[in-house]
């Protein structure tokens, strides 16, 4: 079978693929904080841009990058239905019967269906850029404070890498028995909802088992290893921060820092307004 | 003519960074009562090929066709198909999931529809033909069972659908001497009862001297040589080629030339090799 990376990582190599992941992650919660403080229209367009370059510099295709919003596409509509149709305001451009929509309805529907596709968009980037892996051994660096006050930062990384890892052997796995069960006569598509529930029972139970002997004999080999999770240990991927690191976080932080100047100096959308007139 | 494939080629997720081409215009007749190895090593192509005789993998280019069952038709009668070429997977006994053995060989044959007083009848047949007790066995849980057991349970399973084609990948992988040599016997038992077909994947050079009448080898997704034992195993540019191993009879043969013995005949199995050598073959 064709081994494929859990999750839905695209090599490509890019340079945006080789920054540090402990970079990436901060960056990705950094533009998260701040798509909540875009106010202006130029500035929503403006962070569309920043998020298409990043994607046009990790060689990631765009058809791939968008396909991550469909998922939302469900949240999006139902949020910018009810703001359009619950917001009150000034300015009543719509009314009949009871539904009223005003300017500021609309703005607001216009302005949260954007900024869930914003929040949708970079961090997709992330996990399109980053494997698995890199992100557990991230989140496992930049937590490693926290082993001051005790808490079992190590153990928990070595919790995530191991699901992590086996999730595609559980896939594997899945497909095999799947293969095997069909070969014998099973049907998992036709039927109902019952039915087909039913139909997975002799794929679960095999892949239950499956599973235990699985961490069974990871357990054994980790013991027979002489594995402890409280000695110091060194990594096999060491990262360090490189220049490309310096210079994307000074970028994004560019960036993030205009979100922030022009929600408290510098009113885009009035500046371009003004101009206009 | 049991099965017939033509040019058959197939890509792993195609139009993808992780696309791989496993087969490449693979070519094949099988007639009906041929005992057919598979060999080739990892990654040639091999369990794709056979994935394929049982539509497990859809057809993206090429004909299959197993007996009177097309498989290019829009809508292949899979039922019959899975009925007619049984499957016995790579471990097979890591498929089993019912409570009860009884209950876990009787999956297949209800699949295919077949009524219960057919299926209990079936399900006790094939139980006894893999050499356990029916009674003894048939309420146990097949977890309980040993190794050896659950991956005669778990062929019972497929042979109780009663398949003209026996298709095996791997049978005897990870079984010690006795019970790969009983896994060997109750397959020959098996093509004699009602799978005059039997097609096997195998790496052990030795049991598929010893059985085969026709050997595909596979290298890179093609059919590199599709011939008797004897034509595959004394084609020492051939083996060299494709990284395969001969048998232990051929390379028996092969020493004895070195050290000037030349046989009369070309021995594949040990009792040819025995004939051979008895029947005076030393000329110095």
């Amino acid at each position: 079978m064709n081994n494929i990376v859990f999750g839905q990582y695209y090599p490509s190599g890019s340079v945006v693929h080789r920054l540090d992941p402990r970079v990436k992650l901060v960056m990705v919660l950094l533009y998260i904080i701040s798509v909540f403080f875009v106010v202006d229209y130029a500035m929503y367009g403006a962070l569309f841009l920043f998020v298409i370059a990043v994607a046009l510099m990790s060689k990631v295709p765009l058809r791939v990058l968008f396909r991550t919003v469909r998922t939302i596409v469900v949240l999006v509509l139902i949020t910018a239905i009810i703001n359009l149709f619950f917001t009150q305001g000034d300015e009543m451009l719509f009314s009949w019967k009871f539904i009223h929509i005003y300017k500021e309805g609309v703005e607001r529907a216009i302005k949260l269906a954007l900024r869930l596709i914003l929040l949708m968009l970079f961090p997709s980037l992330l996990t399109l850029t980053t494997t698995p892996m890199e992100l557990t051994d991230a989140i496992e660096s930049l937590l490693s404070p926290l082993k001051l006050i005790k808490v079992p930062v190590h153990a928990i990384a070595l919790i995530m890498s191991i699901a992590l890892r086996m999730i595609p052997i559980l896939m594997e796995e899945t497909n095999k028995i799947i293969l095997a069960q069909k070969a014998r006569g099973a049907d998992f598509d036709t039927g109902g909802a019952l039915k087909k529930a039913k139909a997975m029972i002799p794929v679960l139970v095999p892949l239950f088992v499956g599973a235990f002997r699985r961490a069974d004999e990871l357990a054994l080999a980790m013991d027979a290893r002489c594995y402890s999770s409280v000695a110091t240990r060194t990594k096999y991927k060491v990262m360090h921060l490189a220049l490309r690191d310096l210079v994307a976080s000074l970028f994004c932080m560019a960036v993030f820092a205009l979100v922030f100047l022009n929600k408290y100096l510098w009113p885009f959308d009035e500046m371009i307004l003004s101009l206009w007139r | 003519m049991s099965i017939e494939v033509k040019d058959l080629t197939y890509t792993y997720s195609p139009k993808t960074p992780y696309a791989a081409t496993a087969l490449k215009g693979v070519s094949l007749h099988i007639e009906e009562g041929e005992y057919v190895g598979i060999i080739g090593k990892t990654g040639s192509g091999k369990s794709t090929f056979i994935q394929h005789l049982n539509a497990l993998i859809r057809l993206q280019s090429g004909e299959i066709k197993v007996y009177d069952i097309d498989l290019n038709a829009k809508k292949p009668d899979l039922k019959k198909l899975r009925g007619t070429v049984g499957m016995v997977m790579q471990y097979p006994e890591y498929q089993l999931f019912d409570e009860t053995v009884e209950k876990d060989v009787a999956y297949g044959p209800r699949n295919i529809g077949l009524s219960e007083g057919e299926i209990k009848e079936r399900v006790r047949e094939a139980i006894e033909l893999v050499g356990l007790d029916f009674e003894e066995i048939r309420d146990r849980s097949p977890f309980e069972l040993s190794g050896g057991q659950k991956r005669r349970v778990a062929i019972a399973g497929v042979i109780a659908m009663r398949p003209r084609v026996l298709v095996l990948d791997e049978p005897i992988a990870g079984l010690d001497p006795k019970g790969k040599q009983e896994i060997l016997a109750l397959v020959k038992k098996l093509k004699n009862a009602f799978s005059p077909t039997v097609i096997v994947v195998s790496h052990d050079m030795d049991s598929v001297a010893e059985n085969c009448d026709k050997v595909a080898l596979f290298a890179d997704g093609e059919i590199a040589r599709f011939a008797s034992p004897r034509e595959v195993f004394y084609d020492d540019e051939l083996l060299a080629r494709t990284e395969m191993d001969c048998p232990s009879v051929v390379k028996v043969v092969k020493e004895l030339d070195k050290l000037g013995v030349s046989l009369p005949t070309r021995p594949v199995t040990k009792s040819e090799l025995v004939a051979a050598l008895t029947k005076g073959g030393r000329d110095e």
